[in-house]
């Protein structure tokens, strides 16, 4: 969510009244918003860098608000207002109109082929005859910077520059040349450069460099020329020195360049909208019937009464002549109106969320659990009953705890393996629930002796049968951890599981263990195998048959992996597949 | 006393008293009686003087010579005819060692200075002397012949009756008892088996979800959520590199969601954006269950007739996100979804607050928010009677047409959900401020162990 910080008293002598803090935030809460943070230049000086760089730093009250992700309009203190005004029905929705200049020639801006390869779009608007006062200028430039990290995602979308227009002449040419084919003298430098240095000053430059990697491997980079041969600018990294604006620009050039048009026709609508009275592009009209609003909302107004509603959100509503429908015009600044439906939830936001009445709906459902989490539930219930602990472990580990410290291969894991991990802690979806226990043990050995563990829980599995080519599988995993390995314990708990499961002892039909037999080969059958007993002491690990099926393992564990999860004890562990049980 | 006196039942009473006193030692006794060893070295020495070898045989000899050496009342002649030889230096001697020590024998050793009486110990001439004593006196139930009381009753004295004639040694009330040998289940589990009871009360159907790995399109697209969202950046959602791409997909619908998104359709304009397919085969770790909600609609919307529906669940979602107290990589979400013709957003706040009201909460207001695939959406806050404002204790909203439409669900069906998390109740509940301490394997067992029946609505 973007936050915009706004000097307080500018913004209440734009809104025309003062507010106290709770007031203000009252209102932000209405209209959607929320005050974030009271706040002033020094105070952030001061907590960022300490006091001492803060001495001298202006403690203007600054209000930090955070504006939902896609009203773009209101990223500057020109649309919060405008939005707050027409809210509270202080002003009239305002409407844009475009005119053209007095010389009668509208300014050109013409696309080659070149920049296909590279950054396809560019849109290019003039304000004319603007006066622009430090405060108008600073959230000028702010309105560029918010919309470059917000909507033109950090402009890799779209890159925004503004020009003098009296210091270039048109038409404006919009090309792509190879790196070393331009040379300008950049924003705020001596010297003329060509692109290829260019690249390599901004290497080091803390607030450029973010956007180098853009055009970085380009074989041709976007420029932007007027009729003279002056670069206007060299999009998405630097404008030229020559055109930049100052507090006595009378006539604004902005440039859109982009590789999504609707991006670029957005931003550049906001630019416009907020910074002037002009405007190129027309309403566009939406129709819908008082009666879809409240419908969709639960509410019975009047078809006027709606119109109004939707005229304090700025859109500036009528009701036709059938006394039904309502003719809807949204402004260039809205966006984010795609649907019949953005415009109910206005209706909903101008009547009051919480003025609206709450009903119970009349839908009729017989609930059901899932046969999964039935079973699941009832289970923990007993083991709990039977003398063991519940842990909760993580569903991502590093590889190193599923095969290393396990003494498997991951190449035999069937992992799902994470593309970008920030830390090993995520570099794999767990294969077997083991870890998580042997990891919670090693951080509880001060408890008293025994230790006794469980959980049942999903591990994630590869599975080409399934559309995403892998599947979770309920395991539930014991460890009893002691001075002597207590296999007779966890063996208990297991014929305790088959008992709660209705499955008695015997060859067939019930369920016996057999000694493991080490590594053997795995049928394709089988959807879960339990191929390598590598991990358990030899001679103290078995298998575990229900039903004529393999479903799990018990036994004492590896002294090394014992050592590998830094235990010190002996310990023994059961793990088996709850899902053949459903 | 216990033996003695029963504990409650006082034949006597003892109160313990203890005092110190100063002691001569041993070797302080033989001081006292015959004067400090250089004392006595200086009364052995002739007016002619001896030879040192002669006096260094004496029992006091050896400490003597030095102590009187270093007081100055003897001198050695090294040089002396016939080897060295030790010679008086004064007349007379005031031997203040075993004056103090008299003074401690006749029990007034609290005229010393406390650097004097140190000095002695120093010298392991005087020890100090705790005496520990029991003051008796006749206590409440006091008598002179003696009955033995039992500890226990036991089975013998059942089948006798002889419990009938015993006394019983009476129980300490104020100790704690022998903890029960048995198992926990996990707070946090605890919790989800509450939540999922509240919504099994309410009607609620539970989904399957369990798939950890979904596809971008089921997490994302499916959502209407544009390919450009930030959302589906890689600094904020886990992306597979084994199994990297799902390979199966519902092509009829697949073509009606790339249409919507890249050139609208439904009533809507669509984002019109060039929708790639490759973006939609990304498997992710899920970000949300709601990618889980999606296929259920999907499912519902290709019966032959809609039936209306409400489901829940309650599973662990996975965010690729900075860490800290508050936030770890993986979280659970509990999600409600209706599905029925003609529902309302009255209808929505109306249901959140029977939901909220079953944990306990009755005041709620909700606020504006946005959500790339509802409309509204509405942030639920509720008033904190502790921290006297008011929280975020979940989000909501009603699908967007772009969403459902494309499943094939009827035009007049409204889908209302929301969500919220399991671990910030619980952290709530059971006053627990870092999440590392509640979720995964740094738990503290003694907390599972401590942790109290969970009641929601308490």
């Amino acid at each position: 969510m973007p936050t915009v910080s706004v000097k307080r008293d500018l913004l209440f002598h734009a809104l025309g009244r003062t507010y106290s803090d709770e007031e203000f935030d009252e209102l932000c809460f209405e209209f959607g918003l929320e005050l974030d943070e009271i706040t002033s230049e020094k105070d952030i000086i001061s907590r960022e860098q300490g006091d001492t760089k803060a001495e001298g730093a202006s403690d203007v009250i600054l209000y930090k608000i955070d504006v939902p992700a896609n009203r773009y309009d209101l990223l500057c203190l020109e649309g919060l207002v405008r939005g707050l005004q027409v809210f509270k029905e202080k002003m009239e929705a305002p409407r844009y109109r475009r005119v053209s200049p007095t010389s009668g020639e509208p300014q050109r801006l013409v696309i080659t082929e070149e920049t296909a390869a590279v950054r396809p779009h560019a849109v290019a608007a003039v304000l004319r005859n603007i006066t622009f006062t430090q405060e108008r200028y600073d959230s000028f430039i702010e309105l560029q910077e918010k919309l470059h990290q917000n909507v033109c995602r950090k402009r890799t979308l779209v890159a925004i520059g503004t020009h003098d227009l009296d210091t270039i002449s048109g038409p404006f040419t919009y090309t792509a040349k190879p790196p070393d084919d331009i040379r300008f003298t950049p924003l705020n430098q001596a010297q003329e450069y060509t692109a290829t240095e260019l690249m390599n000053l901004y290497k080091t430059d803390s607030h450029l460099r973010h956007y180098l990697h853009i055009i970085e491997d380009k074989p041709v980079y976007p420029v932007i020329y007027d009729s003279n041969g002056i670069v206007l600018s060299m999009p998405p990294i630097i404008n030229g020195d020559h055109s930049k604006i100052s507090l006595n620009t009378k006539n604004v050039f902005i440039e859109c360049t982009a590789t999504d048009l609707t991006k670029a026709k957005i931003v550049l609508d906001m630019m416009v909208t907020m910074f002037c009275e002009y405007c190129e592009e027309p309403f566009t009209k939406e129709t819908l019937s008082g009666d879809f609003i409240n419908r969709k909302v639960g509410i019975s107004e009047s078809t006027e009464r709606i119109a109004q509603l939707l005229t304090k959100m700025c859109l500036r509503s009528e009701v036709m002549s059938d006394g039904e429908q309502i003719e809807v015009e949204i402004p260039p600044t809205r966006s984010d109106v795609i649907h019949a439906c953005d415009i109910m939830e206005d209706a909903a936001m101008a009547y009051g969320f919480n003025n609206i009445i709450r009903t119970t709906p009349r839908t009729y459902t017989v609930a059901n659990q899932l046969p999964l989490n039935k079973l699941t539930e009832l289970l923990r219930q007993d083991l709990a009953a039977a003398g063991f602990t519940e842990a909760l472990t993580f569903a991502l580990c590093s590889q190193e705890d599923i095969a290393d410290k396990l003494l498997k291969n991951i190449s035999d894991t069937r992992a799902c393996h994470i593309a970008n991990p920030k830390t090993a802690e995520f570099q794999v979806a767990r294969t077997t629930l083991l870890p998580g226990l042997l990891k919670t043990l090693a951080a509880n050995r001060k408890m008293p002796l025994p230790l006794r563990l469980f959980e049942i829980s999903d591990v994630v599995l590869k599975d080409e049968t399934k559309d995403v080519g892998a599947k979770n599988n309920r395991r539930l995993c014991a460890v009893y951890y002691n001075k002597s390995p207590g296999f007779e314990v966890i063996h208990g708990l297991m014929d305790r599981v088959m008992q709660l499961l209705e499955v008695k002892p015997g060859r067939d039909e019930g369920y016996h263990i057999q000694a493991a037999q080490g590594n053997r080969t795995r049928k394709p059958s089988e959807t879960v195998t339990f191929n390598d007993d590598s991990s358990f002491f030899p001679g103290r690990c078995a298998e575990i048959f229900a039903h004529g099926k393999s479903i799990g393992r018990l036994g004492v564990l590896h002294p090394d992996v014992i050592s590998r999860f830094e235990l010190t004890m002996p310990c023994s562990a059961l793990d088996i597949d709850i899902e053949p049980f459903l | 006393m216990d033996e003695a006196g029963c504990g409650g039942c006082q034949v006597i009473s003892a109160e313990q008293r203890s005092s110190k006193h100063w002691e001569l030692t041993g070797e302080g006794c033989e001081i006292a009686e015959q004067g400090s060893h250089e004392a006595r070295v200086f009364s052995s020495i002739p007016d002619e003087g001896m030879p040192q070898g002669q006096l260094m045989k004496l029992a006091f000899g050896k400490v003597g010579f030095s102590k009187a050496m270093s007081n100055k009342w003897i001198r050695l002649d090294k040089g002396h005819e016939g080897g060295p030889r030790v010679f008086r230096t004064v007349e007379n001697i005031e031997d203040s060692v075993r004056d103090k020590l008299l003074v401690v024998q006749k029990g007034q050793s609290s005229q010393l200075e406390e650097k004097e009486k140190s000095e002695l110990k120093k010298r392991k001439l005087l020890s100090e002397v705790t005496v520990k004593s029991y003051w008796i006196t006749k206590g409440s139930l006091f008598s002179t012949t003696i009955t033995k009381q039992e500890t226990e009753l036991t089975p013998e004295m059942i089948a006798s009756g002889s419990w009938k004639e015993k006394k019983f040694k009476p129980y300490n009330f104020e100790a704690m008892g022998v903890a029960p040998d048995c198992g926990h289940l996990h707070p946090l589990m605890k919790v989800r088996t509450q939540f999922r009871q509240i919504f099994l009360e309410m009607g609620f159907t539970e989904m399957p979800t369990n798939n950890f790995i979904e596809s971008s399109f089921w997490n994302f697209d499916s959502l209407f959520q544009p390919q450009q969202h930030p959302a589906r950046d890689q600094h904020d959602t886990f992306f597979l590199s084994d199994p990297a791409q799902a390979h199966e997909f519902p092509l009829d619908y697949l073509e009606r969601v790339r249409k919507v998104h890249s050139e609208g359709g439904f009533g809507s304009q669509g984002y019109k954006y060039d929708w790639k397919i490759e973006e939609a085969q990304k498997n992710i770790l899920r970000t949300h269950t709601t990618a889980v909600s999606a296929r259920m609609l999907y499912k519902l919307a290709q019966k032959e007739k809609f039936t209306p529906v409400k489901y829940f669940s309650i599973d662990r979602v996975f965010r690729n996100e900075t860490l800290d107290a508050t936030h770890l990589a993986e979280f659970h979400q509990i999600e409600g979804v209706v599905a029925d013709y003609g529902l309302t957003l009255g209808d929505l706040m109306g249901i959140l607050h029977q939901f909220f009201t079953k944990l306990g909460i009755t005041k709620l207001r909700f606020k504006p928010a946005y959500n790339p695939y509802t409309e509204p959406s509405m942030e639920v806050f509720s008033y904190h009677e502790g921290l006297k404002k008011w929280v975020e204790v979940g989000n909501s909203g009603v699908f967007r047409p772009e969403m459902l439409l494309p499943m094939g669900l009827p035009e007049g069906v409204t889908v209302i959900a929301w969500g919220l998390s399991l671990e910030r109740p619980t952290m709530i509940k059971y006053g627990i401020n870092n999440i590392r301490e509640l979720v995964g394997h740094k738990v503290n067992l003694q907390m599972v162990y401590d942790s109290p029946v969970c009641r929601l609505d308490a």
